[in-house]
């Protein structure tokens, strides 16, 4: 991108950036002090008045959920409006929506690890955070679906007075496993790399409570490299364990449908439509996220536009996966021959109740996204709002689409029957978006947003050898580049 | 509280780039020192090399913690839902967990039922694994600790910031307050200091 090439570039490199040139991934040739005084700042200074703007409205969202569940559970589940057939509705669509959301955190942090993309680094930790407060969120639905919520730990395998045990054999128990290791194991991932940068923390606080609880939390961290050895050798571990977990995860998720046998349901392309959509619709969330906050705490060198290009591109990548399921799904009801199953999928997208549903989801997931093949688009960032914004309401859409409209018309026609979601149902889901802001707002406010020793790690002076060139008459700037063709070239 | 007693941590040396350090690093190594460490605000690529650090022995624990999770929600699930356990003679197993297997919608409780029960096995492994993961690697690396010789330091701080730190610790055999500290300032490290510690 031309604006990056000229920020970094000194008069040995003028005009535009060569194609093949890799971009810095932290901008102006900022240096170590200046990362960890920048992101220990949004800690220790005071937040802008932003921040408050939206903190106290999130907390009062976050008390409307209370008051709806207080209300629910004083009353009765039958508040909601899922009656037969619908039985399931906004309480699972939530459930999948929150859940979904927290899958681009794991992506980046493990997958894209695994896979030595150093970009992660500067939206790792707010992404993870984001996976927690997501799956906090999502496990609220299920937990007060189940009816009395006050019996929900008959959930877990422990013995009961009756001798019944829970049924392993079902995919809502599997779903409970899937979901209750994802956020443990997503727990432990996010505080482990939290680790060194709460020691930083620690090490620039006056003595007192803060530094307390920050050496606390920072568990005696002093970087010995005996430690960053198995440190590291832990972190590539649980990226090791997170990448099949979070494939796992909404599959298991989509096992709730697919082993059903409920026509529209009842199909194998679930487990990978699923993790797609959940990819697509976590990395809108992530933007939706990353771009504010990088603008609102000056964070510009470290989340670059290479950084949102890329997680542009991977919006685009998986949003037209998406836009293969949907049609591959109607394919198979036509070509499966299946009455029942072609009579849902027609009902869902050409001439139900619910098709509005079904062209928000369309048009949101698969049409919005395809902006981003025009490179200007990628860069613009009202254009990339924009379409995560869609995105964030499509694949909500998606869900209700799939849950609700495919319950409206059961097999017996006698039994057909709109479902309309009650102001409670509206007013919970609601609120879950203040409880999801409110909880990170306040990770804004008390841990670093961005992992600092892992975008250190990637600075070009971090290299060891970056002096071994020095003899053989390289400038530092090729460095910057990373480029081994490109230094190669230097040389002769 | 402060006594006057005192006991010699170490010297930690200063160096001002990663560059310095590595090169340091590997003649440290080379020296022969043995109780001694680097201290970094990240890690460094190669620095195992350079300390003469033996890969981390984790990955090993991890997978018998691993396959315990899998063990456990094998014996979990076929327990409560099977008759596994009392077919090869276990029977007195079900009867002390108090079982009362689910019958529901003709699935079987033989043994052949056990692709449902994938799922929940691959979940525990990893669970299991992840947690082996975390207490196993605070136990090779003695952490969570509230205090270390080295924070008495003023200057040891900067480590998470933007120093880069040598400390050969006076437990290492070849330790010596002269030698050691004319090896440090050879190899050009700065603001030498020789650390303390409360007894």
């Amino acid at each position: 991108m031309e604006a990056t090439a000229t920020t970094h570039s000194t008069e040995a490199h003028t005009g535009p950036a060569r194609i093949l040139d890799r971009e810095p991934l932290v901008l102006n040739n900022r240096s170590y002090s200046w990362i960890t005084n920048r992101i220990c700042g949004i800690v220790e200074n005071k937040q802008p008045m932003l921040w408050w703007v939206l903190f106290v409205p999130s907390v009062l969202l976050t008390l409307l959920t209370v008051f709806c569940f207080t209300y629910l559970i004083s009353t009765g589940v039958g508040v909601w409006g899922q009656k037969q057939p619908v039985a399931w509705a906004w309480d699972i669509t939530n459930f999948v929506f929150w859940i979904g959301i927290g899958h681009a955190g794991t992506l980046i942090s493990a997958i894209l690890f695994l896979t030595r993309q150093k970009w992660r680094t500067s939206v790792n930790r707010a992404a993870e955070a984001m996976t927690i407060f997501a799956v906090m969120c999502a496990g609220l639905f299920p937990a007060f679906h189940v009816g009395r919520v006050w019996m929900v730990w008959f959930l877990a395998p422990i013995p009961n007075a009756n001798a019944v045990w829970q049924n392993f054999k079902s995919p809502l128990l599997w779903d409970v496993f899937a979901v209750s290791t994802y956020f443990t194991v997503s727990a432990v991932f996010w505080f482990l790399g939290l680790v060194p940068d709460l020691a930083t923390l620690r090490d620039r606080c006056k003595p007192g409570l803060r530094k307390t609880l920050y050496g606390i939390f920072s568990l005696g961290w002093r970087g010995a490299n005996r430690h960053w050895s198995h440190y590291e050798t832990a972190y590539m571990l649980l990226a090791a364990l997170s990448t099949p977990l979070v494939l796992s995860v909404h599959s298991v998720v989509s096992f709730d449908f697919a082993t059903s046998i409920v026509p529209g349901w009842h199909t194998t392309i679930f487990p990978p439509y699923f993790v797609a959509g959940a990819i697509f619709g976590g990395f809108a969330m992530v933007l939706t996220l990353m771009i504010p906050v990088s603008k609102i705490y000056g964070l510009g060198d470290l989340i670059t536009p290479k950084h949102i290009d890329n997680m542009a591109k991977i919006i685009l990548l998986t949003g037209t996966i998406v836009g293969y399921a949907y049609c591959m799904e109607f394919f198979i009801a036509y070509y499966g021959a299946n009455k029942y199953e072609l009579q849902t999928f027609q009902l869902r997208g050409l001439y139900g109740p619910s098709t509005w549903a079904y062209y928000f989801m369309f048009g949101f997931n698969v049409f919005a996204p395809q902006l981003f093949w025009y490179r200007p688009f990628r860069h613009n960032l009202w254009v990339v709002m924009f379409v995560c914004m869609c995105v964030n309401a499509g694949m909500w859409f998606e869900r209700y689409v799939i849950i609700a409209t495919t319950l409206e018309r059961h097999l017996t026609p006698g039994s057909w029957r709109v479902y309309e979601a009650t102001w409670v149902d509206k007013y919970t889901f609601l609120g879950t978006f203040g409880l999801f802001m409110m909880l990170f707002l306040l990770f804004l406010r008390f841990l670093p947003v961005i992992a600092i020793g892992e975008v250190k790690g990637v600075l070009p002076q971090s290299n060891p050898h970056a002096s071994d060139h020095d003899e053989k008459g390289i400038q530092e700037e090729d460095l910057m580049n990373y480029s081994d063709r490109h230094v190669a070239k230097t040389v002769a | 509280m402060s006594t006057t007693l005192k006991r010699v941590h170490g010297f930690l040396a200063e160096f001002d780039s990663v560059q310095d350090l590595y090169h340091a690093a590997e003649h440290v190594r080379d020296a022969g020192y043995q109780r001694w460490d680097v201290h970094t605000p990240f890690p460094i690529h190669g620095m195992d090399h350079a300390m003469g650090v033996k890969r981390s022995k984790l990955p090993y624990f991890v997978f018998f913690g691993g396959m315990t999770g899998t063990c456990v929600a094998f014996t979990l699930q076929t327990l409560t839902q099977t008759t596994f356990w009392s077919d090869i003679g276990f029977g007195f197993l079900q009867t002390l967990a108090e079982t009362y297997p689910t019958v529901v919608q003709a699935k079987p409780t033989h043994i052949w039922t056990l692709p449902a029960f994938f799922p929940v096995m691959f979940e525990l492994t990893i669970l299991f694994s992840a947690f082996t993961v975390l207490f196993g690697l605070l136990s090779m690396i003695g952490l969570p600790r509230l205090n270390h010789p080295l924070f008495v330091s003023k200057r040891f701080a900067k480590f998470s910031d933007d120093g880069f730190f040598v400390c050969i610790e006076a437990r290492d055999p070849k330790f010596s307050q002269e030698g050691t500290k004319s090896f440090l300032e050879k190899l050009g490290g700065k603001n030498i200091e020789l650390v303390e510690d409360d007894i």
